[in-house]
């Protein structure tokens, strides 16, 4: 809720009524029996009257009817809004432009109303209404700027401020509370209460959300959120009367990976983060509108900076991916990105120690180095947390150089990179709410996607859709059935011999996710035909449903086969004289040989700097422009946020530079020029923030021969707070992982 | 003038704030969280008897299969009368599990009612009525001479663990007050009487734990020994003859 929304509207209120001859003056009266009304009022209430202004809808909210004979035409203070059946006076005020301050209200969770801010007139009605639990009847006049509502408000906020400490100058909220916003409107400049204050002893919720429980004002959302979307029932309203409180009553952390989101989601100062802690204020920062990267989902945030360094990471509004949460690896892990950090270009010396040089003498050895090497021995991997642009240089940089030995870490030996169904997620996260059956293939998307996880908890609370897992044991915060832990369950479904293959060919939306841990299994092949076997049977792919997805694990992986990395030969990294790192630290060191030259560009001292030769230092995302495409197939953009740290360079900058020095000059000077080369190999990761689905169905692909082996799925992500360079350098998410990850 | 009024009411309000802090009088027994300690914590094995499985069984069996959660206050009853009176946190948990929720929303039913004892009581709790017609009748006597006769203090547990004293709200007794409630938790939820001591006096209260001390039973009920139930003193003053019918009301006059 915006101040100026409320200090305006509270400014306009009351010029209407201090000047009795206000041309509404007749609109608004307030009796109760409409035959008491003139007949001209009752006339100029059914149509708008002319002076009003055309009013935009609160925060964009948007109605769809789905049966145009469910609408109902409600008046906001004069105003009329057609409205489904079903929808509450808040709603129906939203839709009219007005805003009704509310603290226990949230769009994405159950209604409370234990709040009362929400207080309304409605014509008839005795006594002032809760908008947000009421729902709204046909014809009824609502009424949200008069006396009797502005009393009210102002009632129900001197009674939220009877307890509430007014410690605003050392609050982490202050500048953006709900609770400091709206006492701006309807707050009084002295209390009426002489008693003392009641105290709240502070709750341990764990080392991401700090608590000061004498500021909470017990709209219960942080309950509410807890059980119905993060899915741990910890949080609970005990006691009663006055002495109610949040709480867990027996000690205990939360443990969910969402739980930051109470911290958004509290109106007041009772939960905020315990990493920002009297770090900075609000007003202070600078916001950036960027992608996440530390998964596939590509969740939209917003970069809160100060000058150079990265203050916090909020969430932003995207229905289709991530609703308006994140997860606490999204929220937390940016102290990664102080820690730890490549700042100069670094040649390994004879002693084995790392020297700083300049970037003409580190890319003229790389560029000799390169020359003296076979080219089917030059091995390029890109990292998982790599953009496309740098992807594509990469690519284009090594085939000048006659490598096509080019692949992005988490994909296998043999991606398939031929059909975009093939790796992606077709339903699309928003999608996967039309589903009534899951079945998990060797993914768990709770550590590998806490939002996909979140959308599918989502749809099985609504619908109670059914989930079938097979895999290895795992944490699930919704009803699942555990089919079996390997490949022989799958082979038992496709011939239809297992029980859950009835549920799936009887299911209307049903939907396979293959987790992408599969890419690093030999018989990846047949685990795959065998899905594309049930997806047949199931009758899984139909033109308007493609039920069957690949759910990816890390940020580049989708760019990086849309682009073509696919390596020529196995085992290229085993005969490899020259491998170039772009940030990948999760592949495997071991095979390369020990003469073999490794070059590592990146942003992090992280695990494949303990082999490289050279270092060239590169940007961290929030450090500059570039594409990603997540695990459903949407092209997004990170901007930079804050400058880059020391001498690095954004990565497909440092690439084009060593072809230059390397002699093989790739064509493009900019990122505009990079893009244009991107659209050559394709195009739909120019089409930003649009779904691209894949064209063609993975059933066009030929079966394979192989057998599937015996060999259970194993788990993708083992630590769920710690999965890349940055993560791991982050102190947050150490703390995460010594204290709330199972033992 | 303006100086002096600002004066004086800077005075009222440190008055106010001078105050003796009042002592808090919580209904409840605990707080509104949990401390492990050696008799109260989650690590603690708890489980209802053989016998009150079946009570178990047979208070679920009330409400419909997939509204098992409605059982949790009669659950919460049985499992504190079996467990002397009061509730730790391990009973709470078994009841979670029987009633398949997580153990939260039986928490938060737990800490809302303050029947529900969450500390330690006495084999005998007794509850002094402390709403408005036993307090003007004297309930605030009848409870100082009970917690100075047993030397406990509010919600304390005596050294011998007979007794303790709390308070509650109103029983519905008022025509009695003021009034006392003994809840006996002495012989598990097979011998629970829960029985009202009405018409009290300092005196009678504290012959009648002294009776409870001695294993007696006191009689339930007014303890005034000329009334009869909520009869008055020396029989009826009124309602001699048989009462009359009530006029009917015209309704065709309204």
């Amino acid at each position: 809720m915006g101040l100026g929304l409320l200090a305006s509207r509270a400014l306009r209120s009351s010029r209407i009524f201090t000047s009795p001859v206000s041309r509404n003056a007749i609109v608004r009266t307030i009796v109760s029996t409409p035959e008491l009304q003139n007949p001209e009022a009752s006339a100029a209430a059914q149509s708008p009257p002319e002076d009003l202004p055309i009013r935009t809808p609160v925060a964009g909210a948007r109605v769809e009817f789905t049966n145009p004979d469910d609408a109902i035409e409600v008046f906001v203070d004069g105003y009329p809004v057609k409205i489904p059946k079903g929808m509450t006076v808040l709603q129906a005020c939203e839709l009219a432009g007005v805003d009704i301050p509310r603290f226990c209200y949230h769009s994405r969770l159950s209604i409370a109303g234990n709040c009362r801010m929400c207080l309304v007139e409605v014509e008839k009605s005795p006594k002032p209404v809760a908008s947000c639990a009421m729902p709204a009847l046909p014809g009824m006049k609502i009424k949200t700027d008069t006396p009797i509502a502005k009393k009210a408000r102002e009632g129900v906020m001197e009674f939220l401020l009877m307890n509430h400490p007014l410690d605003c100058p050392i609050c982490d909220q202050g500048g953006e509370c709900d609770l400091q916003d709206q006492s701006m409107a309807f707050g009084s400049d002295r209390g009426r209460f002489t008693e003392m204050k009641r105290s709240v002893v502070d709750k341990n919720l764990g080392p991401l959300v700090k608590t000061v429980m004498t500021r909470c004002i017990q709209c219960t959302r942080c309950v509410r959120f807890a059980t119905e979307v993060a899915g741990v029932q910890d949080l609970g309203m005990l006691g009663r009367g006055s002495g109610e409180e949040i709480g867990t009553y027996v000690e205990k952390l939360m443990t969910s990976e969402l739980s930051g989101n109470v911290i958004d989601i509290c109106p007041v100062g009772a939960l905020t983060s315990k990493p920002f802690a009297f770090k900075a204020r609000n007003w202070e920062l600078k916001g950036t509108e960027s992608i996440d990267v530390t998964d596939a989902v590509g969740s939209n945030i917003r970069i809160d900076s100060r000058g150079p360094e990265v203050m916090r990471i909020l969430p932003r509004l995207n229905e289709d991916i991530n609703e308006e949460w994140i997860s606490d690896k999204t929220r937390f892990f940016y102290d990664g990105l102080k820690r730890q950090r490549l700042n100069d270009p670094m040649i390994r010396g004879a002693d084995g120690r790392f020297k700083a040089v300049s970037w003409r003498d580190a890319l003229a050895v790389v560029a000799e180095v390169i020359h003296q090497v076979k080219p089917e021995e030059i091995v390029g991997v890109a990292g998982q947390l790599s953009d496309a642009e740098s992807m594509m240089a990469l690519k284009d940089f090594l085939n000048k150089m006659g490598s096509n030995n080019i692949w992005c870490e988490g994909n296998g030996m043999h991606p398939n990179a031929d059909l975009r169904s093939g790796y992606l997620l077709n339903n699309g996260i928003s999608g996967l709410e039309k589903a009534d059956v899951f079945l998990l293939v060797g993914t768990q998307p709770r550590v590998e996607a806490a939002m996909v996880n979140a959308r599918i908890r989502k749809t099985v609370r609504e619908t109670h859709a059914k989930v079938g897992y097979i895999g290895p044991p795992t944490d699930f915060n919704y009803d699942y059935q555990h089919l079996g832990t390997g490949p022989q369950t799958l082979t038992e479904i496709a011939e239809g011999r297992h029980p859950f293959y009835s549920a799936l060919s009887n299911a209307k939306n049903p939907v396979i996710i293959v987790g992408a841990g599969i890419f690093e299994r030999n018989d990846k092949d047949a685990i795959f035909s065998v899905v594309e076997t049930i997806a047949k049977k199931g009758n899984i792919i139909r033109p308007d449903w493609n039920g069957l997805n690949v759910l990816l694990l890390n940020a580049a992986q989708a760019a990086s086969l849309d682009l073509g990395l696919v390596p020529e030969s196995e085992h290229s990294i085993e005969s490899a004289k020259f491998v170039y790192l772009m940030g990948a630290d999760d592949v495997s060191l071991e095979k390369v040989p020990s003469d073999a030259f490794v070059v590592y560009q990146g942003h992090h001292g992280d695990q494949s700097v303990y082999r490289a030769n050279v270092i060239l230092p590169a940007a961290a995302f929030t450090e500059k422009e570039g594409t990603y495409v997540n695990a459903e197939g949407c092209a997004q953009q990170t901007l930079p946020a804050v400058p880059t740290v020391g001498d690095a360079r954004d990565d497909w900058k440092i690439i084009r530079a060593l072809s230059e020095v390397a002699g093989v000059r790739l064509p493009y000077d900019t990122l505009g020029a990079i893009r244009n080369r991107i659209r050559t190999v394709a195009p739909n990761l120019l089409h930003m923030d649009e779904r691209q689905p894949a064209t063609f169905s993975a059933l066009l692909k030929p079966e394979s021969g192989n057998k599937t082996s015996s060999t259970p799925f194993g788990t993708a992500v083992e630590n769920f707070y710690m999965t890349n360079s940055i993560t791991r350098a982050s102190k947050i998410m150490a703390q995460c992982t010594a204290m709330l990850l199972k033992k | 003038m303006l100086a002096r009024l600002a004066t004086q009411r800077l005075l009222e309000i440190r008055q106010a704030f001078r105050q003796i802090p009042q002592t808090s009088r919580s209904l409840s027994t605990a707080l509104n969280y949990h401390l492990d300690s050696p008799d109260n914590n989650p690590d603690l094995p708890w489980e209802f008897t053989d016998a009150n499985k079946a009570k178990v069984k047979e208070i679920i069996s009330h409400y419909p299969s997939n509204y098992k959660q409605s059982a949790v206050i009669p659950l919460l009853d049985l499992a504190q009368q079996q467990h002397g009176g009061w509730l730790p946190v391990s009973a709470m948990n078994a009841v979670a599990k029987v009633i398949e929720v997580a153990p939260i929303r039986v928490y938060e039913v737990a800490t809302f009612y303050s029947m529900f004892n969450r500390s330690k009581v006495g084999k005998y709790h007794l509850l002094v009525c402390g709403t408005t017609p036993c307090m003007i009748r004297g309930s605030r006597e009848i409870e100082d001479a009970l917690l100075k006769h047993l030397g406990v203090k509010r919600n304390e547990v005596t050294k011998d663990g007979m007794f303790s004293v709390g308070e509650m709200e109103c029983m519905g007794c008022c025509v009695n007050a003021p009034m006392i409630t003994v809840a006996d938790y002495s012989n598990g939820s097979e011998g629970y009487t829960y029985n009202y001591y009405e018409d009290a006096t300092p005196e009678r209260v504290v012959e009648i734990v002294e009776l409870l001390r001695r294993g007696e039973k006191p009689p339930r009920g007014t303890q005034n020994p000329k009334r009869i139930n909520c009869g008055p003193e020396g029989g009826n003053t009124t309602l001699f003859g048989e009462p009359k019918a009530p006029p009917c009301r015209d309704l065709d006059a309204c």
